[in-house]
């Protein structure tokens, strides 16, 4: 069922909240990475607000939704969104990066939390989720799996083994949301390694796979349901996203891949955020 | 409170005669530890329906193919992917499985050591890598295959157990410990047909090592196929009147420090015996707890910085100073260590 107008306007509001949360996060920590994860706040937002099912009632099932964060860097938006479901409190937030605080600097795992697995080494995320989807699937549960991974990351081989095995496997139960903005730390991936066309190359090793603008919640909320339609094949949504989106001098900047806004800069992209939603 | 004069005596684990039963009978058979893998794998799975089973294109050389051809639905082969195989493991690990993975030692712990690191050992999840093909005993594949480092790679690993079994018996229990062990456990195998030492009584305890011989002049300390080495060794020594004490140490992490401390005491030297490198290997292993808690000489026989070549497993245990004769040789040369 299509988004109703409200559900639409009630995502963006979502997705601005967890975009203002991401650069306090990074600010407070004075370190960390807030390109990425306000880039990925729209499909991200759609992901756990309209589909992902996990809830501080089921973190503990075996049988509820998971989600592996493939690229664990951007996990600022993705600690956000936890709070947004009510896993941890969204003051707990602002411990970010800091000493003794269950909000790594890259995603540790952390059920009581919702947090699925520990990652941040570029490549190893969907080889986990294609194995939680296989057991999950030899256990006859209908849980999905979800996995957010990046063109970045996508130059990793062991991207592709995956890809490789949870297509012979018919993991249908599998989804991969890979963002694709063009940038990674040392500038456009075009010029640092092109990989190119990612929806064809997850369409040729035998995935249901598309692209859109991962901006765009309705077209994002589409694509959720189409890969849940599917019955055989796991699915990619390619999303084309721009990153450090919704601030004006992070959008499309591979400089605000990793570091933090300082006070002056942080004013300014609460006031860009802002602006946003007049 | 008064403290007692010294440390309370170590506590260590001696083996009965019938632990020994082979070496007592004299009737030595030879099976490789893959097989015994193989089939104690088959046994546990057949009884524990939580068991999965990975490997990478090598099912009838890892002997995972009995497991396969028993429970289809519980076996996974991965192709020809080993860091595939470690992620997928970690995320069936995830599902409340216990999850066999193998492979030949070189691709199970040095292709998949970084997935082996990130997603199965710091979420410490029930992943247990059963490699077979270590060490130079593979002999005719060559320095390739020749996994010589894995020990290395697998015991710097925080939340990993590290076993190798000295024979077919002690394979199967190891089989039985990993799985019974929570989070990751390695197992090292090895393709050749080596003696079993163990009678079927045997039962290999997580951190504890087995006295298999007694003596007082010199001690050697062996795991894997060097345990057979060991003993031979022994055998040599006596017929030149020398008592050495041989200790087996499967489990090599966690180790068993007191049987390492008791035999530093009792014997005053430890030769350390693998077919891996010293360095970072079971010598390794064992120095540390002896610089530590007991100082005496030691030596550590094993590959000291090199890679092997072609040649029959025998032909490069001699070699390579790993045979009983070597060992032999080189305890008697460390008893003129020993301080008077």
């Amino acid at each position: 069922m299509a988004l109703t107008r409200d559900r639409v306007d009630a995502l963006r509001a979502t997705a601005r909240e967890v975009r203002e949360d991401i650069v306090r996060m990074v600010h407070a920590a004075a370190c960390g990475h807030p390109g990425g994860p306000l880039g990925m706040a729209d499909f991200m937002t759609t992901l756990f607000l309209e589909h992902l099912d996990l809830t501080p009632e089921n973190r503990h099932a075996e049988d509820r939704d998971r989600f592996v964060l493939g690229n664990g860097h951007t996990c600022a938006g993705y600690y956000a969104l936890l709070a947004q479901k009510g896993l941890l409190d969204r003051e707990q937030l602002l411990t970010f990066r800091k000493m003794g605080s269950p909000l790594q600097g890259h995603p540790h795992r952390n059920l009581e939390l919702g947090i699925d697995f520990s990652t941040g080494s570029l490549g190893n995320g969907l080889s986990v989720a294609a194995g939680m989807a296989l057991g999950a699937k030899m256990s006859g549960w209908s849980s999905r799996i979800y996995c957010a991974s990046s063109d970045g990351e996508s130059q990793e081989g062991q991207i592709w083994e995956a890809a490789t095995s949870a297509a012979h496997w018919g993991l249908s139960n599998l989804t991969v949301i890979v963002d694709f903005n063009d940038i990674q730390i040392d500038g456009r991936m075009r010029d640092v390694m092109d990989v190119r066309d990612l929806r064809a190359k997850y369409a040729a090793f035998g995935w249901h796979a598309v692209e859109i603008d991962g901006h765009d919640v309705v077209a994002i909320d589409h694509a959720l349901c189409e890969a849940k339609a599917e019955t055989e094949r796991p699915s990619a949504i390619v999303a084309r996203t721009t990153i450090g989106k919704g601030v004006s001098f992070m959008e499309d900047q591979s400089s605000w891949h990793g570091v933090a806004p300082n006070d002056e800069q942080l004013a300014q992209a609460l006031e860009d955020l802002a602006a946003a939603a007049s | 409170m008064r403290r007692s004069s010294g440390p309370p005596p170590p506590r260590v684990h001696v083996l009965t005669t019938q632990d020994l039963a082979p070496l007592a009978t004299g009737e030595v058979k030879k099976v490789a530890t893959r097989q015994a893998y193989g089939e104690a794998l088959l046994e546990l799975g057949s009884q524990h329906q939580d068991i999965v089973v990975l490997d990478a294109d090598l099912s009838g050389s890892t002997k995972t193919g009995m497991f396969a051809k028993a429970h289809p639905d519980r076996f996974i082969n991965c192709g020809v992917a080993e860091a595939n195989m470690a992620g997928t493991a970690a995320g069936l690990a995830c599902t409340g499985r216990k999850a066999f993975m193998s492979s030949f030692a070189m691709f199970a712990a040095g292709k998949a050591w970084e997935q082996l690191r990130q997603s199965v050992c710091v979420p410490d999840l029930d992943v247990k890598v059963c490699a077979s093909h270590a060490g130079l005993t593979v002999g005719e594949d060559g320095k390739s295959h020749q996994m010589l480092e894995d020990i290395t790679l697998m015991r710097v690993l925080p939340n990993m157990k590290v076993l190798v079994p000295a024979d077919a018996v002690e394979a199967r229990e190891a089989v039985r410990v990993a799985y019974e062990t929570p989070g990751p456990v390695y197992v090292r195998l090895s393709r050749a047909s080596t003696p079993v030492v163990f009678g079927e009584e045997y039962r290999l305890e997580l951190g504890k090592g087995a006295l298999l011989r007694e003596g007082s002049d010199v001690c050697i300390a062996a795991c894997g196929v060097e345990v057979a080495e060991a003993l031979g060794a022994a055998e040599q020594l006596a017929a030149a009147g020398i008592e050495a004490r041989v200790i087996n140490l499967a489990s090599i992490d966690p180790i068993d420090e007191d049987l390492i401390v008791d035999s530093a005491q009792r014997c005053g030297a430890i030769l350390t015996a693998e077919e891996h490198q010293i360095r970072g290997g079971l010598g390794d292993a064992v120095a540390q707890v002896v610089v530590r808690r007991c100082p005496v000489p030691m030596d550590l026989a094993g590959m000291d910085g090199e890679f092997g070549q072609t040649g029959t497993a025998s032909q490069l245990l001699a070699h390579y100073g790993l045979d009983a004769a070597s060992l032999a040789a080189r305890a008697e040369a460390l008893i003129q260590r020993k301080g008077n």
